[in-house]
């Protein structure tokens, strides 16, 4: 009667896991590089003095913070083909992430632009610099460099967000660990051990983003 | 070519957003209890149940709400337990929830300041008033603003729910999807949905936030 | 007997090794002034008085009662032991006279009725009869620290321990407070002051404890050791302000 745990039915599959480990590490990382990108553009956007551009700005990033990744993740792959727009699962999922993150980081980098003292700006503005040039070498590094644990917090979500992804088929980590269960029928020992693989990548994320942040922010003090 | 109307659609969505609602406000009214308890057994502070407390708080916050309900889901029958997406959901959550409240209103506790403690301690104070009298009306009042906001990301949350096939708005979304062959209509319409239920918390949040900031008291 | 005794006090953070053995007996009535250096100390051994630093070694004993670190016994000290800190840390989400009122009545278990008018007495001793419904951000510096000074006398404390209770205010806020303390010394009651106001020491203390370096360096009447320092390092200290 009582269960006897298989979590050797899992070895012959390792190479599946692995993929999908690789899957969702490339997702994370396209995703977040180019939505923070979108970020920091989209918190230009917000702080710049074009009203209409703001408020475009800000109804994307309201519109994505309350809806669920999920759905935002099924509009994109199910929903824009009627639009014409046809995008393979690996390209949906990325996009949905990049989206996803473009919103928040948007929010999270508008603040930290927010916290930086006014005489900062003043000081860069009687040296004659121009918005651009303010915001390039004044504002933006220690903006970033404040809110970085909030962005760095924010990375992982979408990263462990990703494992929705498996719903349209991208063949990321948890992906792999459907088809696993679904050959050895063993769900409760392939997800168990699927959560620690993600549970390692999330520290390991953390940590690595850690240790780009002291490289982005303390280095470039000396140049 | 095809039979349902928008009206249709957003009926039968607003039918299943009812299960949406009522799950996120069981998960977050219960999650809200068992955070409550682990804040206040780890502000106690034995050194053992913190590290517990909060190593339950890493494994939450480490790993995807999915996997969470997988393992409750495909977990409590190994041991007894057959359970409806339901419950398994409801409990899922519950847990996901407590730990991240719990983690938040650690930080609200730890925002009052030491001088506080101090100063109810040396008028005789024990660990009860203190907590009673002079922590936790600071801490509540911070607090409120990033529960309420919280409360967005349970809603949001029970989306993933639909995967362990609970039927809430999201998988009436996909069954209406392949009835209708509409998806762009119809999850349009679920986003809609979401965003109507939690755009005014965000609001609300927001609000709450600005008030608290401007009243130090 | 005296009222306050301390024993060999030992207290250590980590290996920092910040009392390193002090004996202070401290009588009923007397005015002691702590003195010394940024780090020397002080702070640490008027919060050993009051149980809020755990001691590592020696000996506390309150009236005639040996203090233990078991929590009825720090609560019990603290009945008799009242404080003011250096930056108030008045209640902000209460009024002045709830401030007051608060300890009187959840851990003295008086009647409100009973707290209110303590608390009136005490609010008006220091001045401050007419801020009673003002919340501490509604204060000046100096009015909140007068609150904090009246909040602790409403538990009517044996003795008061007061940490630069003037350090942290405006210069012309400082004298209102020190007004406040140098009454209640007039009237009797036993202080120990951390303070950086030589002038006031001089003129209010009888005692002066000068610390160094964890230790008590030299002690006797202000007068006489201000005048006439005789250890090098209290009369750089002295010199030093000057
Ligand atoms: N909680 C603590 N943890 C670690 N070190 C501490 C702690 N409290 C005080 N110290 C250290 O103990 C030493 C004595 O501190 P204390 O506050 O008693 O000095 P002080 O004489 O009051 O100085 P000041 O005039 O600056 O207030 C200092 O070196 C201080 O850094
Ligand atoms: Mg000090």
């Amino acid at each position: 009667m009582a269960y006897k745990f298989d979590f050797g039915a899992i070895v012959p599959h390792w190479q599946l896991l692995f993929d999908g480990v690789i899957l969702t590490t490339e997702l994370t990382v396209i995703g977040a590089v180019v939505g923070v990108g979108l970020g920091i553009m989209g918190a230009w956007a917000r702080a710049s003095r074009a009203p209409v551009i703001s408020q475009i700005v800000g109804v994307y990033v309201e519109l994505i913070r309350n809806t669920p990744f999920l759905v935002q993740l099924f509009f994109i792959f199910f929903g824009l083909p009627a639009l014409g727009v046809k995008l393979t699962e690996f390209q949906a999922a990325v996009l949905a992430m990049i989206v996803n993150l473009g919103a928040y980081s948007t929010e999270i980098i508008r603040a930290g632009i927010l916290a930086i003292p006014q005489g900062q700006i003043e000081a860069a503005q009687s040296l004659a610099m121009n918005r651009v040039q303010i915001f390039r070498y004044v504002v933006i590094l220690p903006a970033l460099k404040k809110i970085w644990p909030a962005l760095s917090s924010q990375i992982v979500i979408v990263m462990l967000g990703s494992s929705v992804c498996s719903q349209i088929a991208a063949e990321e980590l948890t992906f792999g660990a459907n088809y696993i269960q679904a050959l050895n029928f063993r769900a409760f020992e392939v997800y168990f051990v699927v959560t620690g693989l993600y549970l390692v990548m999330s520290i390991l994320l953390r940590m690595g983003l850690k240790v780009l942040g002291n490289f982005l922010f303390e280095r470039r003090r000396h140049v | 070519m095809s039979e349902f109307s928008l009206w249709d659609i957003a009926y039968n969505l607003l039918l299943a957003a009812r299960w949406t609602v009522l799950l996120s406000l069981t998960a977050f009214v219960l999650g809200g209890l068992v955070g409550l308890l682990l804040l206040m057994v780890r502000t106690a502070g034995n050194p053992w149940v913190i590290r517990l407390v909060r190593g339950y708080v890493e494994l939450f916050q480490g790993t995807p709400l999915l996997m969470q309900l997988f393992i409750v889901f495909f977990g409590l029958p190994l041991i007894g337990l057959d359970v409806s997406p339901w419950v398994a959901a409801t409990l899922g959550l519950t847990l996901f929830t407590s730990a991240f409240l719990t983690e938040i209103w650690r930080g609200c506790v730890e925002s009052i300041g030491k001088g506080q403690w101090e100063a109810s301690a040396s008028l005789g104070m024990n660990f009860t008033q203190q907590m009673r009298y002079i922590v936790l009306p600071q801490a509540l009042r911070i607090a409120v603003p990033p529960t309420v906001g919280f409360s967005v990301q349970v809603v949001k949350g029970t989306a993933v729910a639909s995967i362990i096939g609970f039927v809430e708005l999201t998988k009436a979304g996909t069954m209406i999807t392949n009835a209708t062959y509409e998806p762009f209509t119809v999850y349009g319409c679920v986003a809609v949905m979401y965003f109507l239920i939690c755009y005014p918390l965000s609001l609300f949040a927001r609000h709450l936030e600005g008030k608290f900031r401007h009243v130090a008291r | 007997m005296s009222l306050v005794e301390l024993h060999a006090i030992h207290k250590s953070f980590g290996e920092l090794e910040v009392l390193k053995g002090i004996d202070l007996s401290i009588d009923e009535g007397q005015v002691i002034a702590l003195i010394g250096k940024s780090g020397s100390g002080k702070s640490t051994l008027l919060r050993t008085i009051n149980g809020l630093e755990v001691i590592d070694d020696g000996v506390i004993i309150v009236d005639g009662k040996k203090i233990s670190d078991r929590d009825a016994d720090l609560l019990g000290l603290r009945l008799q032991v009242g404080m003011v800190f250096q930056q108030f840390n008045l209640f902000p989400h209460y009024t002045a006279l709830e401030n007051v009122m608060l300890s009187p009545q959840v851990v003295k278990k008086q009647s409100k009725a009973e707290a209110k008018q303590i608390a009136e007495e005490m609010l008006a001793k220091v001045g401050l009869a007419d801020k009673m419904m003002h919340y501490p951000d509604q204060l000046s510096g100096g009015q909140q620290q007068r609150v904090a000074i009246a909040r602790a006398l409403a538990m009517k404390p044996k003795v008061l321990l007061c940490d630069e209770v003037t350090s942290a205010l405006d210069p012309e806020l400082v004298n209102e407070v020190l007004a406040v303390v140098r009454q209640l010394a007039e009237e009797g009651m036993t202080l120990v002051m951390v303070t950086h106001e030589m002038r006031f020491a001089r003129e209010v203390c009888d005692k002066l404890v000068f610390m160094h370096q964890g230790r008590i360096h030299e002690t006797g009447d202000p007068e006489e050791v201000f005048s006439n320092p005789k250890t090098p390092e209290l009369s750089s200290f002295v010199g030093g302000l000057a």
